[in-house]
């Protein structure tokens, strides 16, 4: 049976072509490329079958699914139904057990090669693996043949790029990514807490028009969406240059939407889309809505790049609210307090030294 | 007495460029890390003008320090690198008797025309503290220049090594220390220059140092 391409399965669920074209310029938009791509990416999912997907979910909190679910273009209709065959998702498809586990088997035997795995979620290595097991099987075992047999991993989400959460200190499980426990595999990193799935799809459809996975940085995170910094097309950005801060949350500035940078906010270290495509229809995203950015898509987010509401870390070792700055003015009053007293002790024995000639 | 030039005109400019610069550079980079003060309005570019004035003299210190680590190299004997280095058996005495007379273990600061061998071995690590800044420095700023070659090269690779975190938290902790030296260099400026009338304040002005005729106790 010869399998409908794309476009086709989406013109018998009733999308129009005008939709058609919108959704292949967004796409053009989201992956960097001039508007006349949008001709080769429609000529491309018109003609392309739908590959292949299986999704996994290892040690995560199901959040990137969550997001997927909310994608507005394509929606979860034609996300799930038209633009992938998604042919194995622990949360949302209908099968459980041996049969769940059966259609895996098959996209992996029947398609090696050809499918696309996502991987959501950390790779717990700790005591061989035990921490995450999915129908008796350790989550590493899984990963390691479905994505040594697939075409390419996305690993979406934080956790399956980098570890995320899972593998914050101390990280009891071992948790590591997709590429650190497969480093033979080709794995593309959309991390991000959750993913954005606009760069699932759109990484998806590059790949469909090109044929090809697009250009990555040296984290293994496509350049068209982790390739910006977030401080340089921030909204805020203006407030940050004139020296317009929040302080404190509901403050004045806070009301008037100045720049989060003094609590807390990272966005001068990190690198993702979200300020242009932002999150749920392109509604909103952390700093619009007044939350810092705690730079969620850059490795070891939560160890490396302090607190989240303050951008200095605590002093090593302190088990108190101690900042460097603190610390560094009790020495400067200590150093100050010690060159007075040594100036008095040094004036009273010179002073006795004068009286002995 | 006697009077004798010291400190020539290189060491004396970078000593003045350098705390021009550390002032300039202490005020804007608090404020980097911390605003404390808010902008009049929307176009008073308080944080761009302290992040340009922060990178300026950053760039000033940098030239003042390779003029100074040069002059290591051709300055007089009182500039030079051995004088801040003690690999002498005299210079380690020096270093030591110092320590004992600051510590009132000792009644007389031995005799040093140009820095006392624990002055020299604390500038030689104030300026390894200097380096350490700057690279500091350059990894926070490579952030703006992501992928930049130079920028990587010059302090960028640490970034992943650290943590941005960490390399912040360095870079702080070194002003600092670097403020307790400044409260210590101008004390012991000022109790010597009391104590062995050798106008030392003076002479990193005129670069001329007197030397009375030491007693005997």
């Amino acid at each position: 049976m010869k399998e409908e391409s794309l476009f086709e399965s989406l013109l018998r669920r009733g999308v129009s072509r005008r939709d058609f074209m919108k959704f292949c310029t967004s796409m053009a938009a989201t992956l960097a490329l001039p508007t006349a791509f949008s001709a080769q990416i429609a000529e491309a999912l018109e003609k392309k079958q739908k590959p292949y997907v299986v999704w996994l979910e290892l040690s995560d909190c199901a959040g990137d699914s969550e997001a997927i679910l909310r994608a507005s273009r394509p929606t979860i209709g034609q996300l799930v139904l038209d633009v992938i065959s998604l042919e194995y998702h622990e949360t949302i498809m209908a099968p459980s057990g041996h049969s769940a586990e059966k259609s895996l088997q098959d996209v992996v035997k029947n398609h090696k090669g050809k499918y696309i795995a996502i991987v959501e979620g950390a790779i717990p290595l700790k005591d061989g693996g035990i921490y995450c097991t999915v129908g008796g099987r350790t989550a590493l075992e899984i990963a390691k043949e479905v994505c040594g047999n697939a075409m390419a991993t996305l690993a979406v989400g934080s956790c399956a790029s980098f570890g995320g959460v899972a593998a914050a200190k101390p990280n009891p499980t071992q948790c590591v990514g997709v590429k650190e426990a497969l480093p033979s595999a080709t794995v593309v990193n959309l991390p991000g807490c959750p993913v954005n799935p606009e760069n699932v799809t759109a990484t998806v459809v590059h790949f469909l028009t090109f044929g090809a996975l697009p250009a990555l940085d040296k984290n293994h995170r496509p350049l068209f969406a982790y390739g910006k910094r977030i401080h340089d097309n921030c909204e805020r950005r203006p407030h940050f240059d004139a020296g317009q801060f929040v302080k404190k949350w509901g403050d004045e500035g806070h009301r008037l939407g100045w720049c989060l940078y003094e609590v807390g906010c990272k966005g001068p270290q990190a690198y993702m889309n979200c300020p242009t495509i932002r999150y749920n229809e392109g509604t909103s995203w952390p700093v619009m809505a007044g939350h810092p950015c705690f730079a969620c898509a850059m490795p070891q987010s939560w160890d490396a790049l302090g607190p989240i509401y303050s951008r200095l870390p605590n002093v090593p070792g302190a088990s108190y609210q101690a900042t460097a700055d603190k610390v560094g003015v009790a020495v400067v009053g200590a150093a100050a307090a010690g060159v007075a007293a040594h100036a008095i002790i040094r004036a009273s024995t010179s002073k006795g030294k004068q009286e002995d000639k | 007495m006697a009077r004798e030039y010291i400190w020539e005109v290189p060491v004396r400019v970078t000593h003045w460029v350098n705390v021009i610069s550390i002032l300039a550079l202490s005020i804007t980079g608090l404020y980097i890390g911390d605003p404390y003060a808010q902008g009049a309005d929307e176009h008073s570019m308080l944080m761009g003008k302290m992040r340009f004035f922060h990178f300026i003299f950053a760039y000033i210190f940098i030239a003042s320090l390779i003029v100074r680590v040069y002059w290591w190299f051709v300055g007089n004997k009182y500039a030079r690198l051995d004088q801040f280095i003690p690999l002498s058996g005299e210079r380690w005495k020096n270093l030591i008797d110092t320590a004992l007379f600051y510590g009132f273990m000792k009644k007389d600061l031995p005799h040093s025309p140009g820095h006392t061998g624990l002055a020299g071995f604390t500038y030689f690590f104030l300026i390894l503290l200097f380096v350490l800044e700057i690279i500091t420095g350059f990894a926070l700023y490579s952030q703006s220049h992501e992928g930049g070659a130079i920028w990587t090269l010059l302090g960028g690779w640490m970034l992943p090594v650290l943590g941005v975190g960490m390399v912040r938290f360095i870079h702080h902790v070194i002003m600092w220390l670097i403020a307790v030296f400044v409260i210590i260099h101008v004390y012991i400026s000022v109790h010597n220059n009391i104590i062995e009338k050798n106008s030392l304040v003076m002479s990193i002005f005129n670069g001329y140092k007197n030397f009375q005729d030491r007693q005997h106790h």
